[in-house]
């Protein structure tokens, strides 16, 4: 089957690769782009394990075609930290203790930053129902959430 | 000292950048294959003809695998040999392995893995436990018996009886991270296996088998799961021999992951019960006798299900002093996925039991259920004189039981009584919205019921620029038990965290270990690393001590340095100098736990070198039109005994609950009536999302050392909270019970159906 040649940026940086209409962005970054960090929890768009944004919008890269990636603007939990420097969000995961086995972290992280950015001071409840598409089999989730309001207060103190 | 340090996971910088490496991550060597399975599409039948050329065909694929084509045996199964890897001819469950399809691309292989054209002669499969009952369709001779004292003659006795039957549902693990395996062809006809695995001893034996080739031949690395909770305990195998096989035929590297579905439709559950129980008490709600039948859905296989049954009937008395008991465990065969490991190994299902007898005797009697608790548990030692009973159905004397300290501690922060008297005063004002609270408490049994599963080694090396790298046979799968062992290592010489290093298991380094299950990984490991630090501290503290004309005893090992009387070194000049006087650095170190002896035909002896406790409180309230509900709060007692690391400690009570509460509510498996498991996706198999999480989370540990000699006095912390989340099942219930007089015999899982319809039975008696 022709492939197509997809021009896009991922992390800031441009980037091309080709590949099949019906691969997945999520395939194309894993497999093409060496870019593991997105994991595939059920490929359906229903764990978020797969969670990057596009255009700054949280998608589930499972359900989003390699080809539509074309011009656009792709952002992954491979981004989320400055060279060494951890964001907030990773350093408040660590501290908190917000994991254990961690396949779901890079989908969480990638999915409250972006909740961060568009509503920088949200209730618990908020947090709760925004990450509710992200499945997590491990911690129970309480210290994932503490992990994140805490990320908030420091983001919005330093700001 | 490092020990009791609330450290995060050790690999916590690399899960938050995204760059740890699971399985599927680990970058593969050029012209990788893939593989996928075609499946039965049956529950129950013989092949009478297989035409496999359309997947030969279909683009992409490298090459197809029937059973004849394996060189070697075809076989995946952990304990007697009964599971194929690929079907010999007949099928026994909807999913079931037929043929490997070998191709260049992942998504190629589960194309092409659908083209196959079989033909079977379909027999009628049995499904049900009533269908195997009838059909005597069982592993083992007949029903496994544990008994105590005359069980049926104590129930009559008594001045109250309740008969009553219930249905326990499995559980899907949904490990995260679905199995996945690659095997790397070496020279000479070696394989390296990489596998997502509990059990990396057994990936090696399986694939050693299929190979024909002695296990030296292959060596299997684990770094670490993206969730394992039993799931991973024997169900990667068949990845991993597939893989093997896949390899030795092409001689190329290959990679096996299941995608989500095939996941759930293909590898084994929690084991589903059906529990009935009799039982007969006094007036005051005390036990006198009980008697549960377990009727055990095991699936085709026989992989682990007989110590899960043990172990269902072994914790039938949970946290009670039963003067009389008698449990009867039949273990049934049928035409669906093979049960297997899922934390607490049985012990849930069997636990369930005896609370629901509780809950019920309290109801029946109009009691509080914590009271009617309190008055059956065990007394909190054994009696030295041995004139009070206070042993287990199984002989066992509990000599260690924490509940009635722990028990009053919750009572207390959780303000129960109060907050029963709000909800009692809430549900009868409020007619539609009902609120229930209730207490279960934990005591879960620590060791392998199969003896000679109780033994970890491990391997230690000391650089000669102080830096330690550390091997030991468990894994990773998120619980932390790389983290807390490498503590312990710290702890015995005496550094800092980061001079320790943590590798990958591997069979290479420590060989024969057992599967880092029944919560053994820091117990077990934690000791073999203990032994072999110490025996590399030791020869270097002969060695100083020598050197400078002092006592062994005078050489100390603390904060990073190394005092010989006056003299004082960084540990990093201590282990350079020795290794410059010829000191042996590396050492290996193993354990065996000690007082165990079990005999489990005759269910006697004392299977557990100790018992782990645990208690919770939880409050729900539920819809009383739709049974929608809801978990209002959640407090929690753990005993960790003297925790090794209490954040990690903690991260395991809080999931081990949530995981719990799961299982008993909205987590239903339903398989149609041909066998067909419906629920095979996230989109139909609901496990809690982070939106579930109890509005209130109160979690803390006890703080008081195992009395048993083990790793810094700590617990195993695994499996046992996971048993906390009974306290939701029984909630739900207490809240049910509040729209009438009727006992609400609540099935589990305790879905918004299952809650609507005990309404209407307890209300509506419909
Ligand atoms: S893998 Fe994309 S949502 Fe699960
Ligand atoms: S930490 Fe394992 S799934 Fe979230």
């Amino acid at each position: 089957m022709t492939k197509i040649h997809v021009t896009t940026t991922v992390n800031g940086d441009e980037t091309e690769f080709l590949c099949d209409p019906r691969e997945t962005l999520l395939d194309v970054l894993r497999d093409r782009l060496n870019l593991t960090g997105a994991k595939e929890g059920c490929g359906t768009g229903d764990c978020g394990a797969c969670s990057v944004t596009m255009e700054g919008r949280l998608v589930c890269s499972c359900l989003v075609l390699g080809a539509e990636a074309e011009g656009k603007d792709i952002a992954t939990v491979e981004g989320i930290a400055d060279g060494d420097t951890l964001h907030p969000l990773q350093r408040k995961f660590i501290e908190h203790a917000a994991l254990q086995c961690g396949i779901c972290t890079p989908g969480i992280l990638v999915a409250a930053k972006s909740l961060l950015e568009k509503n920088p001071d949200p209730s618990e409840t908020e947090v709760r129902y925004w990450l509710a598409g992200n499945l997590c089999r491990c911690t129970g989730y309480d210290k994932i959430i503490r992990a994140v309001m805490d990320a908030a207060t420091e983001m919005r103190e330093a700001s | 000292m490092s020990v009791s340090k609330p450290l995060p996971h050790d690999a916590a910088r690399l899960h938050v950048t995204g760059s740890a490496r699971y399985v599927d991550d680990i970058p593969s060597p050029a012209g990788t294959l893939h593989l996928a399975f075609g499946q039965s599409p049956i529950a129950k039948g013989r092949i009478t003809a297989m035409n496999l050329d359309a997947v030969k065909a279909a683009p992409g694929v490298v090459a197809v695998m029937t059973a004849d084509d394996l060189p070697f045996t075809n076989d995946v199964s952990p304990s007697i040999h009964d599971e194929p890897l690929l079907s010999d001819g007949t099928v026994n469950y909807v999913g079931q392995p037929v043929f490997l399809v070998i191709a260049n691309s992942h998504l190629a292989a589960r194309k092409a893995a659908t083209l196959g054209q079989v033909d079977y002669v379909e027999e009628t499969p049995i499904l049900t436990v009533d269908e195997a009952m009838a059909a005597d369709s069982r592993f083992e001779e007949g029903p496994r018996i544990y008994e105590k004292g005359d069980a049926e003659t104590a129930i009559d006795a008594a001045p109250r009886q309740i008969d009553a039957t219930f249905e326990i549902g499995g559980q899907e693990h949904f490990y995260l991270e679905g199995q996945a395996a690659m095997a790397v062809p070496n020279e000479g006809g070696d394989m390296l296996v990489h596998s997502s695995t509990q059990h990396p001893t057994e990936i090696q034996h399986k694939v050693a088998e299929a190979l024909g080739v002695p296990m030296h031949g292959v060596r299997v690395e684990t770094r670490r799961m993206g969730g394992g909770f039993g799931g991973k305990e024997s169900q990667g195998n068949a990845l991993a021999v597939s893989c093997a096989v896949a390899a030795r035929l092409t001689g190329r590297a290959c990679k096996m992951r299941y995608d989500r579905d095939d996941d759930m439709v293909i590898t084994g559950k929690r084991h589903e019960f059906r529990i009935t129980y009799r039982v007969g008490f006094d007036d005051d709600g005390r036990v006198q006798g009980v008697s549960f039948k377990h009727y055990t859905r095991c699936g085709w296989a026989q992989d682990l299900s007989l110590p899960v049954a043990d172990r269902a009937m072994l914790h039938s008395d949970n946290a009670y002093l039963l003067p009389n008991a008698r449990i009867e465990s039949h273990r049934l065969k049928t035409n669906t996925q093979s049960a297997t490991a899922y934390r607490g190994f049985g012990g849930p299902q069997g636990m369930v039991g005896i609370e629901r007898v509780m809950d019920h005797i309290a109801h029946d009697l109009g009691l509080d259920a914590v009271e009617v608790r309190k008055r059956n548990y065990y007394a909190a030692k054994a009696d030295a004189s041995g004139q009070k009973d206070n042993s287990t159905p199984y002989g066992m004397q509990v000599e260690d039981f924490e509940l009635h300290g722990m028990t009053e501690r919750l009572m207390e922060t959780s303000d129960y009584a109060a907050r029963k008297a709000a909800i009692e005063k809430w549900n009868a004002e409020n007619p539609i919205v009902k609120k229930g609270i209730a207490f279960a408490p934990v005591k879960f049994g620590i060791s392998f019921t199969l003896t000679h599963l109780n033994q970890a080694g491990a391997l230690v090396h000391v650089y000669q620029d102080g830096s330690v790298h550390l091997n030991h046979g468990g894994t990773e799968m998120g619980q932390g038990l790389f983290q807390k062992v490498a503590q312990v290592a710290a702890s015995r010489f005496g550094i800092p965290l980061d001079l320790v290093k943590i590798t990958a298991t591997d069979t290479a380094k420590v060989p024969n270990t057992s599967a880092t299950a029944a919560s053994s990984g820091s117990d077990l490991n934690g000791m073999a690393v203990k032994a072999a630090c110490d025996t590399v501290r030791d020869r270097m503290a002969d060695f100083l001590a020598e050197r400078h004309q002092a006592e062994v005893s005078d050489v100390a090992f603390s904060d990073g340095h190394v005092e010989v009387g006056e003299a004082r070194y960084t540990f990093q000049e201590a282990a350079a100098m020795a290794y410059q006087g010829r000191i042996s650095l590396s050492a290996t170190g193993f354990y065996k736990t000690p007082k165990i002896e079990w005999d489990r035909i005759k269910g006697r002896g004392r299977p557990f070198f100790y018992f782990a406790y645990g208690a919770s409180i939880t409050e729900v309230a539920i819809d009383t039109l739709t049974g929608e509900n809801r978990i209002l709060r959640t407090d929690i007692l753990h005993d960790a005994g003297a925790s090794l690391n209490p954040a990690l400690d903690i991260g395991q009570v809080e999931g081990g609950y949530v995981q719990g509460a799961g299982w008993l509510t909205t987590e239903e498996l339903v398989w149609d009536n041909q066998g067909r498991l419906r629920t095979h996706a996230p989109s139909t198999y609901k496990i809690p999302a982070c939106s579930d999480r109890p509005d209130v989370f109160n979690v803390a540990l006890w703080d008081e050392q195992n009395r048993e000699d083990t790793i810094y006095r700590s617990k195993a912390v695994g499996e046992p909270p996971f048993m906390l989340g009974i306290s939701a099942w029984l909630a739900l219930s207490n809240a049910v019970s509040a729209c009438g007089n009727a006992y609400p015999a609540i099935d589990a899982p305790a879905t918004a159906e299952e809650v609507w319809a005990g309404v209407r039975r307890v209300r509506d008696g419909i």
